[in-house]
């Protein structure tokens, strides 16, 4: 019996529901850029992004399309190309709530889950306006006698579930076992969601398991509820180690997104291609 | 006399400052400080030293395999001697703002965001805060958001904080006791008075304060000759508008 469901683009976007909480990887990790298309073709509503630890296109995208209400992020940004104009805008003008966080506070609460544990405390982030602003996160004194400083105020970030996570593979092996390479933090992401699903440039016949140097890049299939081929998957974004951003593309959203009219023009021809 | 772009002057000014370290971490959008780093890290090799250099946004140029986590846990292990930060405004106790412009819950003009900072600015023994734009908008009496504070009450944990601010005019060292910038440098063709002008907070005046130091030849060929296209992989766009690679 085949090890994993090979699913259709379509199916991995049927199963994104309205008002979902969803885990959102960073440029560098494998962003699902044809997803994304999708998902907004089918004008999915009230999405709130968890970003590990910040997006840069996807997100832009999604926000300038109407599909977030909500954003927990330690960034959005189009890197080199500036400031990611569609979320500068709906923060301004009050179109969607964001939850400001710091990259390590981000990890932090997903480790939690990871470990199911209600809470996981951080050093750092007290006295800054971050911690002032999240009333979901609280501030104690080190309780333990014999480890840290005494009297030492530390904040204790609460244990966030994503309701599902999508990211971008290079590669799958014939048992469904996802190549992520170092980048280690799609495991953390994938650990503390309910359901996951993968997109991929394709699928191997091989078990990366049979090598201990590719057991050691892998996601096990056992985390993984879908798995999808597509091909140029990432685009624009880079897929790292098989191929890079296409900055041409980029710096052309990035002006085109200034404006609504100017975004609205540049969707038009991406979700039609 | 070698004709130096603005951008070379403050890759070699921030070098100057990471010759006694063995690890330097950049984030991210931080092409100059990249830059600087991987110039040290040459230049150690020359002499027979080994220093490590950690670029985030890189694959070629990164000591880590734990995921993008590791950078905030090997900072709090203390394994990393140097990080750079910037700032949409920076203020005269060395608080950061990341965030926006006007207040909070309504803000003017939004940036992207705090990125790590909040955790870095604690633990890094030597911040250096980098920010080219050295105006009133940018140097700043008071942040209006504090993405990370420049100094902490006694009983919290605080091994990092603030040690230099560079930017394209001037390099201040941070006092951490007054806490209070003062000027140490500043750029060729500029002089005190427009300093005061352009800074929006108050500072001390350094008594041997200098001009920036221009790059020797030797330094400048290692940068053109191989650090540009180093820098390309990680920051093309940078590479590119700078060396043309």
């Amino acid at each position: 019996m085949k090890q994993f469901d090979e699913l259709s683009l379509l199916e991995i976007v049927d199963e994104v529901k309205d008002g979902d909480l969803i885990g959102i990887p960073a440029d560098y990790s494998g962003v699902p850029m044809e997803f994304t298309k999708e998902l907004i073709k089918k004008g999915i509503k009230d999405l709130k992004l968890y970003c590990l630890p910040l997006t840069t296109i996807q997100g832009d995208m999604l926000i300038g399309s109407g599909c977030v209400s909500e954003v927990e992020a330690a960034a959005v940004t189009l890197g080199e190309f500036g400031l990611a104009p569609r979320f500068s805008e709906a923060v301004e003008s009050g179109k969607i709530i964001i939850k400001d966080s710091t990259c390590p506070a981000l990890h932090a609460q997903l480790q939690a889950t990871e470990k199911s544990v209600p809470f996981m405390p951080l050093r750092g982030v007290i006295g800054s306006d971050i911690q002032k602003y999240r009333k979901d996160w609280q501030i104690i004194e080190n309780p333990m006698k014999f480890s840290g400083n005494k009297n030492e105020p530390i904040l204790l970030l609460p244990a966030v579930q994503l309701d599902i996570l999508i990211f971008h593979a290079p590669c799958v092996d014939k048992n469904g076992n996802i190549q992520i390479g170092r980048r280690r933090e799609l495991a953390t992401l994938a650990h503390a969601s309910k359901n996951v699903f993968v997109t991929t440039e394709r699928i191997l016949d091989i078990d990366l398991f049979d090598d201990e140097l590719s057991a050691a890049t892998c996601l096990p299939a056992l985390y993984i509820d879908g798995i999808s081929v597509v091909k140029n998957g990432a685009w624009p974004c880079a897929l790292p180690g098989v191929y890079g951003a296409d900055n041409d593309e980029i710096k052309k959203y990035s002006i085109a997104a200034k404006t609504q009219k100017g975004f609205e023009d540049y969707m038009k021809n991406y979700l039609s291609n | 006399m070698i004709e130096l772009k603005r951008e070379e002057l403050l890759i070699s000014e921030l070098a100057d400052l990471l010759v006694n370290d063995k690890h330097i971490a950049v984030g991210a959008a931080s092409p100059i400080p990249g830059a600087a780093a991987l110039l040290v890290k040459e230049e150690a090799k020359l002499q027979n030293n080994r220093l490590r250099v950690t670029i985030l946004h890189s694959n070629k140029y990164n000591n880590f395999t734990d995921g993008a986590r590791e950078l905030f846990d090997c900072a709090a292990q203390g394994r990393i001697d140097t990080f750079f930060l910037g700032g949409v405004q920076i203020d005269g106790e060395a608080n950061i703002n990341l965030v926006g412009t006007g207040s909070y819950e309504k803000i003017q003009k939004r940036f992207p965001g705090s990125f790590g900072s909040a955790l870095m600015y604690f633990v890094v023994p030597q911040i250096i805060l980098f920010r080219e734009e050295h105006s009133p908008r940018t140097l700043v009496d008071k942040v209006e958001f504090i993405s990370a504070p420049g100094f902490s009450d006694e009983n919290i944990y605080r091994p990092g904080g603030p040690k230099f601010l560079l930017t394209n005019r001037a390099l201040f060292k941070f006092n951490k006791q007054k806490k209070r910038f003062c000027l140490l440098k500043i750029n060729n063709n500029e002089n005190l008075e427009n300093i005061i002008k352009l800074t929006g907070f108050k500072f001390d005046v350094d008594d041997k304060i200098t001009n920036m130091s221009v790059p020797n030849k030797t330094r400048i060929d290692i940068l053109r000759n191989k650090i540009s296209y180093m820098v390309s992989e990680f920051y093309p766009e940078f590479a590119d508008k700078i060396w043309g690679v």
